[in-house]
This record gives C-alpha cells, structure tokens and sequence, in this order.
C-alpha cells in the first residue's frame, strides 16, 4: 500500500520552500507569452492610474469602500476580467481538440491541455459566475427592499476582497508553478498526494478555500439583511421576485458551502499530513469524497441559477409592462427548488454502482425539480401574455434564455434518467447540458441584469447596437458550439481527451471551434459596447432614474443612487412598490431632510486579503515560515480591527439635502413629475 | 391566499415614505447574523461527525477505540469544559447586573479561559499520548478521523480563548458599552455551541467507542 | 444501418411508444447536428443492453418534447404577439392570477414526470448493470444453460488488463467476445478511478481501486469496436483506450487458442511491472495468469508482504485480532497474508439489490 510516507518528496528548502526557478514557466514558450502580455497589460494599468492621478480615488471611494453598490461593481468587474481568463482556456481547448486527429497531437501536450480544462472549470464557477452572481446581489437586494446598506457592510467588504484573494491565488498558478490537472472538483485518489505530489492541486485547495469564506460571510450578510432590513410595509410575500431568489440563494450558500470547506480542509489533511480519509489504503474511502463534494456541488448549481431566474422575473414583467404572473406559485416554486437541490446529488455519479434503487431515488428526486422549473418558464410566458413587451436588450436576453434554457433542462432530465446515464456520463453530451444550462441560464441572466441595471447603476444606458451584436453572435455562438458536443456526445465521445483515433468526429469539433470563435466576438461587442456606450453617456443619459418603466424600489431613487440610496425610506404596500406608488402618485418628498447614519469605509479587507494570499501561496510552496507570519497578521489585524468601535458616521444634512435638490431641479428641468 | 392585493385607505393617499425616521441602533442583526455563522460551522461539524461515522471503523488493522481511549481522563476533560461554560454564564449573569463591574465580569472570564485552557492542555496531552503509542492520525481512517473531528473543536476553542483574551482587554479599554455586550454575547453563544458539540464528540466518539 | 429490429422490446415496455421509425424522426429532431443516425452509435449500438439504453435516451426525449416544443412554439408566438407594436393585440397590465391555469401549470410537467418516473424506476432496474443478462436481443431469449462469459477487468495507469479467468488468460487493451453470449465484468483499478464504457456493448461502471464493480453485458452484431476510459484519470487519459472484438464462438475460441500457444504468463511481478503508470501501451497478450491476481489487485496486495484489503477489514472487524496488530503501530504487518485465491462471491448482494424493485431475478438459479 503506497502511503505519503513512502513517497520520495523533493528537498524543501527552508527559505523558498518547493520553489526553485523551475517553477517559473521559462521553458513553456505558451505560458511564457501569457505571462509576458499579461505583466505588460497590468504595468500599463498601473501606469495610466499613477498618471491620471486616480490612486487616491481608487483607494478611497472603492477599494475600501462597504458601499453595497460599489462592492457589488467591483464582484461584476473581478467576474468580467476572470471571465476573460475562463474563456481564453475555452478557445485553447477547442482549438486542440479541432486539431488533434490521428497523427497529429496538437499544440497542447497533456500536462498543459489538463490543466487548461481543470482551471477553465474551477474560473468559470467560481471567479466568473460566482463574482457575477454575488456582484448583482449586493447591487440590486438593497435597493430592491428599499434599505441603505446590507447588515454588515464592513463583512461584506471582507467578502469580496477574499473571493478576490482566492481568485489571485488561482491566477497566479499560471506564473509560478502549474495548477492542477485533475478536473475541477479534484477527485481523488487522482488528486491525493500520490497521483498529484506538485503544487497544483495546492493552488485548487487554497485558491477556493479562501474565496469560499468569501461567499460564505457574503451569504449570511445578505440573508440578514434581506430578513432585518426590509421598508416598512414589505412583509415576505411583497419582496420583489428578485429577493426571493437571492434569499434562497444565499440560504444555499450558507448551508452549501460549509461541506466545501469541510471536503477541501479533508483532502488538505490527507495531502499536508498524511492522514487517511480518501487515500487507497489504511481503511480511506474516495468515495466518501465523492459524495461530500456533489453535496455541495448539487446545489451549488442552483446557486448559480436561482438569482438569474430573479433577474429574469423582474425583467419580463418590467418589459411587458405588466405584474409577474403567479406570484405566489413563483415563490414557492423556488422555496421547493431550493429544498430539492440538497437531495439529488447521486445523479453525478449512477455509474457508481449504487445499486438500482438508490439510483432510482435519485433519479426521481432531479426529475422533481423539473417540475417548479417547469412552472416558472410558465410563469414567465404567461407574464409575457396580453402584456406589451419592449424587446429592450435585457429582454432579448431573457427570449433567448427561455428558447435556450428549456433545451438544457430537456437534456438535464434526459440524464436523471439512469440508463440513459449510463451510456451519456461524462460524454461530451453532458458537457453540452451543463453550458447549456450555465450559459444558456446563468450567463445570459448575468448580461440581461447588467443591461438591465447598468442605467441604474451609472445613470446612463448602455449602446444598443453594440449591444445587440454581441447578443446575436454570444446566442448563435453558443449554439454553434454546443450542437455539436451535444451530437458528439450522441456518437459515443467521452470529455477531456486531448488526442482522437476517429477523424470523423473532426468536423463537429471545428464547428464547435467555430462556436467559440463567434461567442468571442460577442465578448468583443460586448466589451465595445461598454467602451462606446461610456463614451457617448451624455447621449445615453437617464435622468429619471426610472428609464426601463420600472416596478420596484430600485428604480425610484436616482441614477446612480447616493451613498445612502433613499433619503426617506419608502413604505410598501404592494409587491410593485414602485409601480405602486407612481400609480397612486405618490410624490417625492423635497423637504424636510435628516443627517443619514452610515457605516465608515474600512481598509482591514485589503490587508487582510493580502495576508490571505500570502498565506495561501506560502502554504502551496512549503514556505513555513511565511504560512506563520501571515496568519500571525491574520489574527493581528482582525483583532486590531476589532479595537475600532466608531464604525459609523453621519452624512450632513446639508450635504443630503444639497444632493436631493440638485436632484429635484434635474428631474424639474426633464419635465419629470415626483 | 393572494399576495397582491392593495390594501385600501379608504381614498386618502397613504404615507410612501418615512419622514420621521430615527437612527437603526448598531447590530441590530448581529444575533440573526452570529447563529447563521453558528449553524454553518454546525454544518462543518456535521461532516466531521459522518466522516467519523463512515470510517470510525476502518482500523486499518491498527488499534480501535477500545485500546486507545481512556475514559476517566475524558470525563475529566469534559467537565473542563462543562465548568468554563458555567463561569461563562456567571460573566453573562455579572454583566446584566445593575451597575455591573467591569473587574466581575473579567474576572469570570478568565476563570472560564483557565478551564477552557485546562481542557485544552488535557485533550493535547491526550493526542501525544496517541501519537506516541503510534496512534497518529496518519495510521488509520478511523484515527484520521478522530483527530480531524476532535482537532477541529480543540481549534475552536483555542480560537475561543484568543477571542476572550482579547474581550478581556477590550472590557479594559472600553467599559461595558452596548457594543461590548454583544460581542459578549457573541463569545458566548460561540463557547456554549462547542460545549453542545463535545457533548456530540463525547457521546459519539467516545462513549460509543468504547462501550459500544 | 444494421440496427436488428427492436419490436419485442417495445412490447416490454411499460409505456406505449410511438412506432420505431417516428422515434427515429424525433431524435433526428432533437438534435438538428446529427448527420446520420448511423454515427450515433449510443442510439444504434452492437450490444442489447446499450440498445435498450439507447431506445430509453429516445423514449425520455419524445416524452420531454411533448412539453418543450409547445412551450418554445408559446414563447416565440407571445413574444410576436404581444410586440409594443401590436397596438391590436390584447394587454392586461393587472392581470395576474389565474388558478386554472396555474393548476395547469403545475401539473402538465407533473404528468410528464410521472410517466418518466415510472419508465425510469423500471428500466433503472431492468438495466442494472448488477443484474445477469436476461435475454440475447429483443426477439431471443436466453437459455437457461447459458454460462456468461467471464471478464475481470483492472484500469491501470494507463492501459486496461483483461483476465479471462474460466480460459487462464489475459490481455491488456485488447477485449473479445462472442457474440450473444453474456458477459460479466468484475472490475478494479489500481491506483485511480477510471470508468470502463464500450460505447456498442453497454453504459459505462467505474473501475474504482480497492472495489469492485460489475458489468453484465451482452454483444449482438460482429465488429471491431472501441472501448475506452470515460472518467479521467490524468496524464496518459487520452491514450486509455482498447479495440473491443465482437466475433463468432468459433473465432472467439480460435482468438483464444492462439493467445494460449503465445506464450508469457502474467505472474504477480509482471502485473507489477505492467501497473507502473504508461501511455499509448501497444496490445499485450499473455497465455497464463497467476491465480488470484484480480483478487489481489482488488484487495490492494498484488506486491509482497502487503496486507490484503480485505483481510484489514476482517481484522478492524474482530477487535482481539485489531489489539495484536496495534503493537506494531505505524508500520506494515510484517509477515506477508497469503492472498485468498477464490474470487469471493457475494451472491447475496447479488439478489438484495433487486429487492426494492419488487423484480424478480432472471437466471437467479444459474448465479446460485
């Protein structure tokens, strides 16, 4: 039986650790590029920020910022720049496997192309949809219940710096050293110490447990704040759709996310100290792991689905011009969801061996699920029914979601079915379902709520044009791409391989090349779209506030809302609060203004983020003695932290009022009532 | 049951906004907050208590329970522990009453660190007696998941006691204030959920362990 | 397309189908990209039970579409309709609630999913990879003298080990069989987790180290087909594939015939040699086999003075025999366990697997 201690480990040196200048990438001509273009590109940042004099401004009014809206920018912003490294791994990845037939073995050896597919997965989760998800909920939840922060804006702010933090660890991977080659969930043995003694699957452990106290302290921050700091009048069942689904989100997230960390503390024992849990021999059991980590992984999934189907509800009935139909049904569709996505995870592996009854049980429960799925497609098409629909952008998103999304659910329940499992697992079949699903659901929810929200967030729109072009090439792309693996699949192609025998199966894998060539594109327009629309803002200008015709709260301060987002708390009375009150008239209070109580913005994130980094990189390379000082620091600047007792401040009345009525004149001088 | 109904003011425009509105007093949803982090952490316990369930008997053919656990040195440990949670209450108890001394109050909870590091010592001396027996967590799953489940909760509490060093300092420098007495009862209801899950590991673990 | 009619089957089947050519048609529909219904062999497999797999992927799709496609024709009409622009079409800003659409709703996919349930919760136990192959195809049943075709199969790193245990042979990325004759996989891996699919014979079974998995299968049409490793198991993945050989009984025994007049024996060093991690491992054939080797690559003590799994487990349950090992805590048992050379059948598992579907066992007499 082979233990860790029997296994030969390269001498660790007391000073550098496992480093050496081996671990810089100075013989992988690939990397090398990378790494050079990328320290070109983040030089020249550096640089334009020292010249325009903007150091000051970035440190003080975001990096250290707990406004709710400018952390939630900032997760949209980690989750864009992370999406481009996610989608350059995607593009290497078809470009290997459309090239790598018969003979040839393409430009990518193992080593590199595994890695590439392992990281694609891990960013994709956890840096892109992950910041996107979380950026939108911080943004919008607030807002949406009429509140001037989150419960506690100084944590929510030390969430987004460690899901920063673990996506740098992640990133560095590609600099110094390599980053595992086993999949993104690392299962071992493959990923124990014996199958994978480098740092790799390190960089994995450290880079998702750091972000995972992120999320998790996020989770909590946002269901106490969606549970304590709701307007007056907003009971349960008046929260926008939108809450709901972040609520149930987050529920998920808390009870989610503690078997992550668990799971990964698990395997760490088992490759730092040696211990037993999923290694082959001394009684240890993988697929203990195997279990544990679909635990959390099953409903890791709705995490990620739930808030776009919130985004996906506030739009269509915004662009209908009409209420959410059922409601009622909506919430509770997503309550049972939410129970459900904790009882299904055996579907990820029938070809186990279960045995049929349990794999029945499991395959019956996933089937469940379709069902409030189902309902809420529903919903939605009967908001869209007798209503006038503007096809804005956010609501061309969410036409193509609905076209694409009951494909991906189709194909999902499809692979619930066992049998048909057994010959579909892990088949490019399943590849194609799980994008289907996550682009097709998550990622078109993500651009319809940035479309949707941007005006709110910036004060202006976002171009059209450009707009559409990245929409037309992101939902033709994506089909593209993905017809193919789905027909692959069908041919019996199973996933990661990086070489094929049958040249047959090449020309779907070109198409699929081709695919991913025209979603580039659509990340292109998507990116000219912001440049443009950025530089023609006077143009695009909404001075309202309200320039969708919007029905909830977020949309009756102004764009982009001040620091304390309401100078009166609105009161509710019904689910359209916002509707509500420009229905009946309510008028937009001009006098009679407060000093408005704020929290302080705090620099303890950053610092201790960095610290984390440090933590984490020297853990990865066996560098005790800066594992120790770091956490030392750790411990010493949250408990220096907690000998600051004034946190919060007072906004001036004056100043309040000086906004309010620059304000009120702004909207007089439109023509614009209340 | 229909949500969406508006609820009638008999033709008077109602009140959109709050005019009069007051500050939110500080952590008003610190509690709410704290037990979510709680039941998280539960959640980590829980995994540690199944891994213990699916591999406490895969000995790797090395020692069990039976060989290894002494019980009357446990049971002293828990009532280590058990007594820190007392002296906890008598801090609470010391802080709620009026005109309360900050000194009581200290003093309480340094009485409880000296349990909570007494238990502490105990559990520690008890793993290098394990250890040197050749009972380490690398011998067998079931030891691995001993010392992980056991481990785990002796990190919590030493995180426990740097959290009440530093409250004791705090109270120092800043008196009993509104603030104080949260995180107070923060820490405690911290201390008194590793009171509840010992009482799991020592039941679990080894009660059963060695009885069963 | 050399598909053998399937009839027999559909009448097996709980649910009533539409015929076999519209079936055809609806999955062409479903997936627009497929070319040619010959190239996807997971629809148009060599073997029964990937048949019947297959027949269940288009079984599953057909009764999903009865609800997908009204819905994607509602969202493109509605969304046509009730266009800004429409001033003629119908808009009810208030209009919210309705129960009887609601209860439509909510259960037309319940309905669907019913049926579903119930086409899954058989079939998931009339395909048990677990259970003996009940019948060669849709039209012939078994007989009952019928003696499946013994294969132990061990993922190593990274190649496959075929044992013909009933013929004392072994092969590595290189598997044949007869055709309609059953076939029973046992499999392991040997330091990591694989998963054994042959696309044309049937679904995949993880080949996971230190267990054992099984795989009933049976091949219907001659050919030379692919097999490969479907769960990834690091570097050399790519090149973790073997042929799968479909013939006739009479060159199946001949294959053998010539395998055993090849000479080499696979003993225990050789496998240990053959375990060390390899890519791209050209066929090996080997004309004899040490007794017990899947035993002991399953139970993790192929190498001298290795503890068997087992033996551990047997000892960690008897606690007298635990006490006398932990005075040697930290090292391996020194005295080497000889490995049990009969393979352990647990036929009882066997038949409790199937308990739940109320099913009873096809050809339980024959495993007993």
């Amino acid at each position: 039986m082979m233990s860790p201690m029997d296994h030969p480990t390269p001498p660790v040196s007391p000073i550098f650790g496992r480093l050496t200048i081996d671990s810089l990438p100075l013989h992988e001509p690939i990397v090398l590029v990378t790494v050079v273009v990328i320290a070109i590109g983040g030089l020249a940042l550096l640089a334009l920020i020292t010249k325009y004099r903007v150091w000051g401004v970035l440190w003080h009014d975001w990096l250290t910022s707990v406004d709710h809206k400018k952390i939630g920018i900032m997760y949209i912003i980690l989750g864009l720049v992370m999406f481009v490294r996610g989608f350059s791994d995607a593009l290497m990845m078809r470009a290997q496997q459309a090239m790598a037939f018969g003979g040839n073995h393409g430009y990518l050896p193992p080593d590199h192309y595994n890695q590439i597919f392992t990281a694609h997965g891990v960013i994709m989760i956890f840096f892109v949809a992950m910041p996107l998800v979380a950026g939108l909920m911080n943004f919008v939840v607030p807002l949406q219940i009429g509140a001037r922060d989150v419960s506690f804006p100084y944590l929510n702010n030390v969430s987004f710096w460690m899901t920063a933090a673990g996506a740098a660890i992640t990133m560095i991977s590609l600099f110094v050293g390599n980053y595992a080659r086993t999949g993104w969930l690392a299962m071992p043995p493959l990923s124990g110490v014996v199958a994978s003694p480098d740092v790799g699957v390190d960089y994995y452990i450290w880079g998702l447990q750091i972000a995972g106290i992120g999320t998790l302290l996020s989770g909590v921050n946002l269901i106490a704040t969606i549970v304590k700091m709701r307007a007056p009048g907003m009971t349960l069942m008046k929260m926008p759709i939108f809450c709901w689904t972040a609520l149930c989100t987050n529920t998920l997230i808390v009870a989610a996310f503690p078997v992550l960390t668990a799971v990964l503390a698990l395997l760490s024992l088992d490759r730092y100290v040696g211990m037993q849990f999923f290694t082959n021999g001394l009684g240890g059991n993988p697929m203990m792991y195997v279990n544990l980590i679909w635990i959390w992984g099953h409903p890791e999934v709705y995490i990620l689905i739930l808030p776009a189907f919130g985004v996906y509800s506030e739009i269509v009935a915004t662009f209908s011009s009409k209420r959410i139909f059922g409601y009622t049904s909506m919430v509770y569709a997503t309550v049972v969801i939410t129970i459900l996505a904790y009882l299904v995870w055996l579907h990820h592996f029938f070809t186990m061996g279960s045995g049929a009854s349990v794999n029945s049980f499991f395959a019956i429960t996933t089937m469940i699920i379709s069902i409030p799925t189902g309902a809420k497609i529903f919903n939605w098409l009967f908001t869209m029914y007798r209503g006038r629909i503007r096809f804005e952008l956010p609501m061309m998103w969410t036409v193509a979601f609905m076209l694409t999304f009951v494909i991906g659910g189709m194909t999902g329940v499809l692979l619930a079915v066992p049998p048909a499992d057994f010959v579909l697992h892990n088949s490019l079949f399943l590849v194609a379902h799980f994008h289907n699903v996550i682009i097709g659901g998550t990622l078109f929810g993500m651009f319809a709520g940035i479309n949707y929200w941007w005006p709110k967030a910036f004060g202006f729109k976002l171009d059209r044009v450009w707009g559409k072009r990245s929409f037309w090439l992101w939902v033709s792309g994506f089909w593209c791409a993905f017809a193919p693996l789905y027909a692959l699949g069908l041919m019996g192609v199973t996933r990661r391989l990086s070489h094929f025998d049958d040249t047959t199966y090449q020309p779907f894998f070109i198409v699929a090349g081709f695919g991913a060539l025209l979603i580039a594109g659509g990340i292109a327009c998507l990116a000219v779209q912001i440049v443009v629309s950025i530089r023609n803002r006077e143009a695009l200008r909404d001075v309202t506030g309200d320039p969708w015709g919007g029905r909830t709260l977020e949309w009756s301060t102004s764009s982009p809302p001040p620091d304390y987002n309401f100078a009166f708390t609105p009161v509710v009375y019904d689910n359209d609060a916002w509707w509500d009150m420009k229905q009946r008239g309510a008028v937009r209070p001009t006098t009679g203004f407060r000093a408005i109580h704020m929290p302080k913005n705090t620099g303890t994130g950053v610092f201790l983020a960095a610290l984390s980094v440090a933590f984490g990189f020297a853990m990865i390379w066996y560098v005790w003695w800066l594992a120790a000082v770091s956490l030392v620091g750790l411990f010493a600047v949250t408990i220096g932290h907690s000998f600051f007792y004034k946190r919060d401040f007072h906004i001036p009345v004056e100043d309040v009022e000086r906004i309010e009525n620059a304000r009120t004149r702004q909207l007089a001088a439109e023509g614009v009532a209340a | 049951m229909n949500a969406q109904t508006h609820e009638d003011f008999g033709g008077a425009t109602p009140v959109f906004y709050d005019l009069d509105e007051h500050d939110h007093p500080a952590g008003g949803s610190t509690a709410l907050g704290f037990w979510m982090y709680l039941m998280s952490d539960c959640l980590i316990f829980a995994i540690l208590f199944a891994c213990y369930a699916v591999l406490g008997h895969s000995y790797g053919g090395g020692p069990g329970p039976k060989q290894l656990f002494e019980l009357p040195l446990v049971a002293l440990n828990t009532a280590m522990l058990l007594l820190s949670s007392l002296t906890y209450g008598f801090a609470m108890l010391a802080l709620e009453r009026k005109g309360a001394s900050v000194r009581a109050v200290q003093g309480w909870l340094i009485l409880t660190g000296l349990f909570g590091l007494a238990f502490l010592c105990i559990e520690l001396y008890e793993f290098s007696h394990l250890i040197a027996e050749g009972a380490g967590p690398q011998r067998s799953a079931f030891l691995s998941a001993f010392f992980t489940l056991v481990g785990t909760h002796g990190l919590h509490v030493t995180f426990g006691l740097i959290w009440l060093a530093t409250l004791v300092v705090q109270l120092e420098t800043h008196g009993i204030g509104p603030d104080n007495k949260r995180r107070l009862m923060c820490l405690g209801m911290f201390w008194h959920f590793l009171d509840v899950i010992w009482i799991g590991v020592f039941t679990i673990v080894y009660l059963m362990g060695v009885l069963a | 397309m050399g598909a053998a009619p399937r009839s027999a089957y559909l009448r097996s089947m709980p649910t009533p189908l539409p015929s076999r050519s519209m079936r055809r048609s609806i999955a062409l529909l479903a997936v627009p990209a497929l070319v040619s219904g010959c190239s996807a062999v997971v629809l148009n497999p060599a073997g029964d039970v990937a048949a019947q797999q297959g027949d269940l992927v288009i079984l599953a799709t057909a009764l999903l579409l009865l609800i997908i496609v009204p819905v994607m024709v509602l969202i493109a009409l509605f969304a046509w309709r009730y266009r800004q622009a429409n001033t003629k079409a119908t808009y009810t800003p208030e209009w919210h609630h309705s129960t009887a659409l609601e209860l439509v709703i909510w259960s037309a996919p319940l309905l669907i999913i019913i049926c579903l349930g119930a086409v899954t919760w058989t079939s998931t136990h009339l395909l048990d990879p677990y259970r003996p192959i009940g019948r060669i195809d849709a039209k012939r049943a078994i007989s009952a003298a019928a003696k499946p075709l013994r294969v132990q199969v061990v993922a190593l790193d990274w190649k496959w080990l075929f044992i013909y245990p009933d013929y004392g042979i072994a092969t590595v990325n290189e598997l044949a069989a007869p055709l309609d004759r059953p076939i029973a996989f046992e499999l392991t891996a040997s330091s990591v987790m694989n998963s054994f699919y042959v696309p044309n014979l049937a679904g995949q079974i993880y080949a996971m180290p230190g267990m054992t998995t099984k795989l009933n299968a049976i091949v219907n049409r001659p050919g030379n087909f692919t097999g490969f490793s479907s769960n990834f198991s690091g570097e050399g993945f790519s090149g973790m594939h073997f042929r799968f050989h479909a013939v006739p009984a009479q060159d199946f025994d001949s294959w053998v015939r010539r395998i055993r007049t090849g000479g080499g024996t696979l003993d225990r060093a050789r496998y240990l040699t053959l375990a060390k991690p390899s890519a791209d491992t050209p066929v090996m054939r080997f004309a004899g086999v040490a007794p017990g080797l899947f035993d002991a690559a399953a139970n993790r003590c192929v190498a001298p003075g290795e503890t068997c799994m087992r033996d551990m487990m047997m000892a960690d349950a008897g606690s007298k025999h635990a006490m006398a090992m932990s005075a040697m805590p930290m090292s391996k048992p020194a005295g080497p366990i000889e490995a049990s050379t009969t393979t352990a059948k647990n036929s009882a598992d066997d038949t409790a697997r199937l308990t739940g579907a109320g099913l009873s066992m096809p050809g339980a007499q024959r495993t007993n």
